[in-house]
């Protein structure tokens, strides 16, 4: 089974992708919403999250452990292996491969900052998550553009992801059926981009 | 003056398999409809480059020139394609040729596709029907089947997709679109079908379908308009099957 690892690893590595990582994705996103219902609401739903049980196990075993393992494997997927080449060949898809790369990298250094400030820091007992510190945090325009370009590039990877995971698994096979998911894609992007991004400025500027 | 009309081509070159690469211009007489292999075999009879300096003529490989037999691929103007079927009038001046750099380098414009064979053995690209006694006709084919399965045969082992690809490098050891492709044909066979989980665990090899990235070049710039991705959408589907299968067990793994 040894000269079968690659395949293993590249399947389960998009996988992972979608089950578990992007359906965190959508639930956090979604669960974050709640500040733009005001201050108390964001600090409910947090508390509620935050006060499940067995949550360092529910967190390591459905965000820590599948994302770093998608991160690595995808470090080398996305630096070391492709030769890019949209200059001579500027087809759409060779755009979105590339993007996809390039996205993945930035959302791998966003993310690493995000758990530093929301996790880490936390863990260290410097702060507390809750509305405050997403406020004081989104508050400084950079860290507010930061995060904007974290979080449209995560919607994005996640989007064409899910298109790469549907060729992957050979759930969509006609061209016409990956052109249609293209198309599907895209609004997923756009709907949960709104969703990242309306909770940001709720924070960054109250409105 | 038509008769003064000159073409200019760019060319990249190289002496030996580990020599160095370096750049020679040509100007050669313009004729009416020349392609590019028109435009080599003038520099053959002629070998005087743009500086008027006598040098050796550019090697390169022909076969047909209709387009069938895929020695001729070249990058041309940045673009892999069959040198037979470029015209010089549809090309931006100077044009470009160079070597496709997935491969390695034989000598100027020559390459070595052998990778590409081995990659047809990795797959088992072939029907095994020899035996000690006559086996007797094989099954039918559905004619419907025989329509798509017949596009995939058109594959001339050009190498253009693999130069399309960016996960065909050497920092890769993905299989490439073409022998994926050749899986399927060989798989959708009544009688290779027999023989099927053969091919499929061959793709499942280390560097075997897992290196596709979705890039999709492949399909646009496939000289014989062969559905690429769709057969390697196809495999996907196909290998992660034959993984269930191997894993959980099943009567049908064959």
């Amino acid at each position: 089974m040894a000269e079968r690892q690659e395949f293993f690893n590249r399947r389960l590595h998009s996988l992972l992708g979608v089950v578990p990582i992007g359906i965190f994705l959508i639930q956090h996103l979604v669960v974050n919403h709640f500040a733009v219902y005001g201050e108390g609401s964001f600090n409910k739903a947090a508390g509620f999250m935050e006060d499940l049980p067995f949550r360092l196990v529910l967190e390591t075993v459905v965000i820590y452990l599948p994302i770093l393992f998608h991160a690595i494997l995808g470090v080398y997927i996305a630096i070391w292996i492709p030769k890019n080449n949209v200059g001579h060949y500027s087809f759409l898809r060779n755009w979105l491969f590339y993007i996809q790369r390039f996205t993945g990298i930035i959302t791998l250094i966003f993310i690493a900052w995000h758990v530093w400030q929301t996790r880490v820091q936390v863990a260290l007992g410097n702060v507390d998550v809750n509305y405050q510190l997403m406020q004081d945090i989104l508050s400084s325009t950079g860290m507010f553009w930061f995060y904007m370009i974290g979080v449209i590039s995560t919607t994005f990877h996640f989007a064409n992801g899910l298109w790469g995971f549907s060729v992957t698994w050979g759930i969509t096979q006609s061209p016409k059926s990956q052109k249609i998911l293209t198309y599907v894609t895209l609004v997923v992007f756009l709907a949960i981009s709104y969703i990242g991004v309306r909770t940001l400025i709720q924070f960054a500027y109250g409105v | 003056m038509a008769e003064d009309k000159t073409v200019t081509f760019i060319i990249t070159r190289q002496d030996s398999p580990d020599g160095t690469p370096y750049e020679e211009t040509f100007n050669i007489p313009y004729r009416k409809n020349m392609n590019v292999i028109s435009g080599l075999m003038e520099i053959q009879k002629n070998p005087v480059n743009a500086n008027g300096e006598q040098t050796t003529p550019v090697h390169w490989e022909m076969n047909c020139l209709e387009e069938v037999c895929g020695a001729c691929s070249m990058v041309i103007n940045g673009t892999a394609r069959q040198s037979c079927a470029t015209l010089i009038d549809e090309l931006e001046q100077p044009i470009r040729l160079a070597p496709m750099s997935t491969f390695p380098i034989v000598r100027d414009l020559i390459v070595d596709r052998e990778q590409m064979f081995d990659a047809l053995k990795q797959v088992k690209a072939w029907i095994p029907i020899d035996g000690t006694h006559d086996l007797g006709p094989g099954p039918r084919m559905p004619e419907k089947k025989r329509q798509w399965a017949y596009e995939l045969s058109k594959c001339m082992t050009c190498g253009v997709c693999l130069e399309a690809c960016p996960n065909v490098n050497d920092k890769s050891d993905f299989i490439g679109p073409a022998a994926l492709s050749q899986a399927r044909l060989f798989n959708a066979h009544p009688t290779g079908e027999m023989n099927k989980s053969e091919r499929l665990e061959g793709l499942m090899e280390d560097g075997g379908i897992t290196g596709c990235g979705n890039a999709q070049n492949c399909v646009q710039v496939c000289p014989k308009g062969i559905p690429l991705t769709t057969s390697i959408a196809a495999m996907n589907r196909a290998t992660n099957i034959q993984a269930f299968k191997n894993f959980f067990g099943s009567d049908n793994a064959h």
